[in-house]
């Protein structure tokens, strides 16, 4: 049975799409990272300002369809005020569900689990963890003293 | 509306995959065939014989079966060659039109670019004629040098002149139909101005050949690539047309069985051509089903071909510039252009479109169309495609404009 377009376009994700949440960049950020989907040329910009060992800002900027563009929103306002260590879990439990495992229980994802879906549609998954892979890289980077200094983009 | 005596409804019944989705009530508007063909079913059942039939390794064997597979393989060849007027001893195949282009690249490229040299390709190039050069020019210290692409999709040929005046060009690589904004480029002249500047010239025809009349000699290069999967054709199989002596000149590229005269442990001698190219067991059944594929679309008459898709592309012009606030990349005049039309809505992402229309049945491509370079000089991360072939029907464009307007409908922009 071929999965049904409302499976991938769910309100909820196209009323993040038509209003993002977090859109643009930050003046004055701790880390900023760049990602592209190779397959559709599609850019994102995630910009993340870290504060007393919390993400006290992050925005997101670039071009996307609507899946990407959703998927940057909804992980912006989930990952505002966490500790890098509970957005790398939660990133990684978006990533799992991204390849068609059930949420874990004790991870909240949000508007972002209704992006769920798009496992059933394997062509759209890059777009959903483009911004995701991207805050990930970016909060890696800061780990490691040696990239963290003036961010990078990649 | 088409040419006289073709019938592409004739041709979708010829083509399985077409033909069962018609007969099952859920009809393919399959318009994306700059990407793939579809295949009729001579050129499956052709492939399905030479296994059932006539399968044993090419050349050298003695037995009748091997006879039998090497006259099946060359005259798929010859076929080929015929469709395009080549020799058939200067016809290669290779996997791919990508893996033409890099037998060129590194059979005459490695051996003959010296640092300062210049390969000049063009900015609406497929990456297949513009990675291969990039590496080469690396490995030698030459320049690849772009030619821009101005007005409605066209090439500045006054660039292309003041290279060839100025810097010393070894190498012209340009494509004959762009695949993403469809432009027909004048590539006789182009081979000639190469010519006349001592440099070798390289068309990519990929989406040419399968379209519409090509001739060798007309096109004026030293090589010319095209693939089989875009004519009606199997993948794995692609095809390096050249001058007899360009080609005669050439060194192989890979090495190994089938490509040599003689092996001696203190070294090599090669074979002669075209067979010094095509280096281990070469693409049997695949040789088999492109050449079924240059004869299904010699019967059809590559001028009918051409009136049938300049007639459809003219009505997937007026289609999407119905359409509000569209963009619509290429030649307006169809007389100008292949069938590959790219499109960008104001308001709708190329891969949102591309999912949302595919809930009609209707397939166009989304992305970047292996042409990043000319997405950039259009300003645009992606374009949405629809191509047309021979079995694509006028209900076939018909069917992309209401699933364009449906899909506008659903992001709730219409």
């Amino acid at each position: 049975m071929m999965p049904g377009i409302e499976d991938l376009y769910q309100e909820i994700i196209l009323t993040h799409y038509k209003a993002p949440k977090h859109r643009g960049t930050l003046a004055d950020p701790t880390v900023s990272v760049t990602q592209n989907n190779p397959m559709c040329g599609d850019e994102i910009r995630v910009d993340v300002r870290l504060e007393d060992g919390r993400i006290a800002d992050l925005a997101h900027s670039g071009q996307g369809c609507s899946i990407s563009q959703s998927a940057a929103s909804m992980m912006s306002e989930q990952m505002v005020g966490r500790t890098p260590g509970e957005a790398l879990e939660s990133i990684e439990a978006f990533r799992r569900v991204m390849h068609g495992d059930p949420a874990p229980d004790d991870v909240e994802l949000g508007d972002a689990e209704a992006l769920s879906g798009v496992a059933r549609f394997p062509a759209r998954v890059k777009c959903a963890l483009l911004a995701w892979m991207a805050l990930k890289d970016a909060l890696q980077s800061v780990d490691d003293p040696k990239e963290a200094t003036g961010g990078r983009s990649d | 509306m088409t040419g006289a005596g073709f019938d592409a409804r004739a041709v979708r019944a010829d083509v399985p995959i077409l033909a069962e989705a018609d007969a099952a009530g859920r009809p393919l508007a399959y318009l994306d065939s700059a990407a793939t063909s579809q295949k009729p079913a001579a050129v499956l059942a052709a492939m399905d014989a030479y296994y059932r039939e006539a399968n044993a390794n090419v050349h050298r064997g003695v037995y009748a079966l091997a006879a039998e597979a090497t006259e099946r393989f060359e005259a798929g060849r010859a076929s080929v060659a015929r469709l395009v007027g080549s020799r058939p001893e200067a016809t290669v195949f290779a996997k791919n039109a990508s893996e033409a282009v890099n037998v060129v690249a590194y059979a005459w490229g490695l051996r003959n670019l010296r640092a300062g040299d210049v390969v000049v390709v063009t900015e609406m190039e497929h990456h297949s004629n513009i990675v291969p050069w990039q590496i080469v020019a690396g490995l030698t210290g030459a320049r690849v040098e772009f030619v821009p692409v101005v007005d409605d999709g066209v090439l500045d040929l006054a660039v292309l002149e003041r290279l060839l005046a100025t810097e010393p060009v070894r190498m012209v690589g340009v494509v004959h139909v762009s695949n993403v904004l469809g432009t027909i480029n004048p590539v006789a002249a182009i081979t000639r101005m190469a010519r006349d500047a001592g440099a070798l010239s390289l068309v990519d025809a990929s989406q040419s050949v399968p379209h519409m009349p090509v001739v060798f000699d007309d096109v004026g290069a030293d090589f010319m690539v095209f693939t089989g999967h875009k004519m009606l054709g199997p993948t794995g199989i692609g095809v390096l047309a050249a001058r007899r002596d360009a080609l005669d000149a050439m060194e192989p590229f890979l090495g190994g069985g089938e490509m040599i005269r003689d092996v001696r442990t203190d070294g090599s001698t090669w074979a002669d051509i075209p067979h010094r190219f095509e280096a281990g067991t070469p693409p049997i059944a695949e040789a088999v089903g492109i050449g079924a594929a240059a004869e299904y679309l010699m019967a059809l008459g590559m001028e009918n071909v051409r009136a049938h898709e300049t007639a459809l592309t003219g009505r997937v012009l007026d289609v999407l510039g119905a359409v509000e606030g569209i963009a619509v990349y290429g030649p307006r005049d169809v007389a100008r252009r292949g069938s590959p039309v790219s499109f960008s809505l104001p308001d709708i992402h190329p891969h949102d479109l591309a999912q949302l229309v595919d809930r009609d049945g209707v397939c166009v491509r989304a992305g970047h169309h292996c042409a990043k370079p000319l997405m950039r000089s259009l300003g645009v991360p992606a374009t949405t495609r629809a191509s047309a072939y021979v079995y694509t029907t006028p209900d076939d464009v018909d069917r992309l404009g209401a699933a364009i307007a449906s899909a506008r409908a659903f992001m709730g922009v219409a």
